[in-house]
């Protein structure tokens, strides 16, 4: 057959010699590397109670900000929706009324922010869309559910909460 | 008939033809933007100057260039005219001023419009301007103004290109709807905020280049893109009754009139199909409407054998000057 990749070696059955067939040597030489693992620095982590270092640019749960005044910047203008490769986006837009100018900063507001986290491929792009600063991919994992319900998160566990800092990535919930 | 040569593209034409028009009636790139000209409106044209091309050889008889640039659609052909308009550098600078000044007091509210994606400053913005602002002062600001209860004026969007105005004076016998105040100050108006009461009023909504004039019946529902538009017609004793819909799923979100490739429309619809008939049962539904946009509004629409070409960037991101 012709090797693809050229790097097929060719397979030949040599008699042992009779240290082989002894397969102490071996058997030795299979147990230092293990010991020798024993003194290494370990792969695993602790978790929960030790947690690891995320890259400056992981990308995990979304949030939709506020501005300085705790208004929500959203405006439902669908660009991330539209951007989004797994289409996981769904707005409702609404118009706001009235006496409604401390909760959103524009005159159309997302009245359902929809984000299906089953779909989501954590690519950022909805991010990078955003002409108001309001979607932005945080250090915060999404957690893991049983039911699938669960994964369709809504503006209650999207919008930022109020008080809390104002800059996406200095926004982390479980290290509070 | 007049020979003219539009960036090395040579047509024959009536005498009396605009410059805009021959180069259409040759098509393709050449095809000067206009942004206040409409072909069903008589007297429109003249007012925005995205139009504008270079004559370097006004006719046959007197060779001479014309001094300045000039305005398109309002300039008619003579033989042997020579005309520069994407080979021109000049034109392409001068155009690029003109979308500056067309956005000097625009608010550049595209993701709250209801336009964005079939806006034409946004498109014209895109492949001609600049990519910052160097415009520093307050821009004017009006209230939102309603005309009647199914037209919604943004007075802060519109750049006075005047087709809403030639369309109310071509509908009505009454002058009902005009510009007001000079300069600056000039603002769109109905006489004291009067409801324009004619069968045919919502057609402004569809000649306004921008997000101006725009529907109150399908204000903040969704977005261009995400409706599909449809070809649906229905008996209607008042108008043609062939129209677009703009489905979500199986409900009608609105309804325009059909245009053609310049965005023109083609026949006038009455405010009973445009405002009114928004259940599927009013309509048959004749297929997928052709989309020949390049801008968002082509995404996940069909296409009938038609390649979209991405647009030419023309002087985009040059922020260096
Ligand atoms: S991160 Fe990517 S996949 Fe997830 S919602 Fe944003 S655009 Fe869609
Ligand atoms: S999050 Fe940003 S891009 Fe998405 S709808 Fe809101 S303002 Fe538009
Ligand atoms: S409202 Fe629209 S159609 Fe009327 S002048 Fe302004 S931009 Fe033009
Ligand atoms: S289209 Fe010619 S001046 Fe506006």
């Amino acid at each position: 057959m012709y090797s693809l990749s050229k790097k097929s070696k060719v397979v030949v059955k040599k008699e042992m010699t009779w240290s082989e067939k002894l397969y102490l040597p071996a058997i030795f030489q299979g147990l230092m590397i293990t010991i020798r693992h024993f003194f290494k620095k370990k792969a695993t982590l602790q978790y929960p109670e030790q947690k690891k270092e995320f890259a400056a640019v992981y990308r995990g749960k979304h949030i939709l900000k506020r501005d300085e005044q705790g208004r929500e910047n959203c405006t439902a203008c669908g660009l991330c929706a539209v951007s989004c490769p797994a289409e996981a986006i769904t707005i409702v837009a609404a118009e706001r009324q009235k006496g409604e100018e401390h909760l959103y900063r524009e005159e159309k507001y997302a009245a359902s922010y929809e984000i299906n986290m089953l779909r989501c491929i954590f690519c950022g792009l909805c991010e990078e869309a955003c002409p108001k600063d309001a979607v932005y991919l945080t250090e915060e994992l999404a957690p893991a559910s049983f039911d699938r319900t669960d994964f369709i998160f809504g503006k209650d566990k999207l919008v930022q909460p109020l008080g809390t800092s104002a800059h996406p990535k200095t926004y982390k919930p479980y290290k509070k | 008939m007049a020979k003219v040569t539009i960036d090395g593209v040579e047509i024959e034409v009536e005498d009396g033809t605009t410059i805009l028009n021959a180069a259409r009636k040759a098509g393709g790139d050449i095809v000067p933007p206009a942004m206040c000209y409409y072909s069903k409106l008589k007297g429109s044209g003249g007012k925005c100057r995205t139009c504008l091309v270079k004559v370097s050889a006004g006719s046959a008889k007197d060779p001479r260039p014309m001094p300045k640039l000039v305005a398109s659609c309002s300039t008619p052909v003579q033989d042997g005219m020579v005309v520069q308009n994407i080979t021109s550098p000049e034109v392409l600078e001068a155009r690029k001023g003109v979308v500056e000044f067309l956005l000097i007091n625009h608010p550049l509210d595209c993701p709250i419009c209801d336009q964005a994606g079939e806006c034409h400053l946004q498109d014209l913005a895109f492949e001609h301007g600049r990519a910052k602002t160097r415009y520093e002062e307050e821009r004017r600001t009006f209230d939102r103004i309603d005309i009647g209860d199914k037209i919604q004026l943004h007075m802060t969007r519109c750049i006075l290109c005047y087709r809403c105005v030639f369309t109310c004076d071509q509908i009505t016998d009454k002058r009902v709807h005009g510009v007001l105040n000079r300069g600056d100050a000039a603002e769109i108006g109905t006489y004291i905020q009067k409801a324009v009461e004619n069968d045919f009023s919502g057609n402004v909504i569809d000649v306004c280049p921008v997000g101006a004039l725009t529907d109150k019946t399908f204000r903040f529902k969704s977005r261009v893109w995400f409706v599909k538009p449809m070809d649906a017609q229905r008996d209607c004793t008042k108008c043609c009754g062939k129209t677009i819909v703009w489905m979500y799923g199986n409900e009608i979100f609105r309804v325009t009139a059909r245009k053609n490739k310049y965005d023109e429309v083609i026949d006038w619809i009455c405010n009973d199909c445009r405002f009114e008939k928004k259940n599927v049962s009013d309509w048959n539904i004749e297929g997928p409407t052709k989309i020949e946009r390049h801008s968002v509004i082509s995404h996940n629409k069909y296409q009938i054998g038609t390649k979209v070409n991405a647009p030419k960037k023309i002087g985009y991101g040059n922020i260096t000057n």
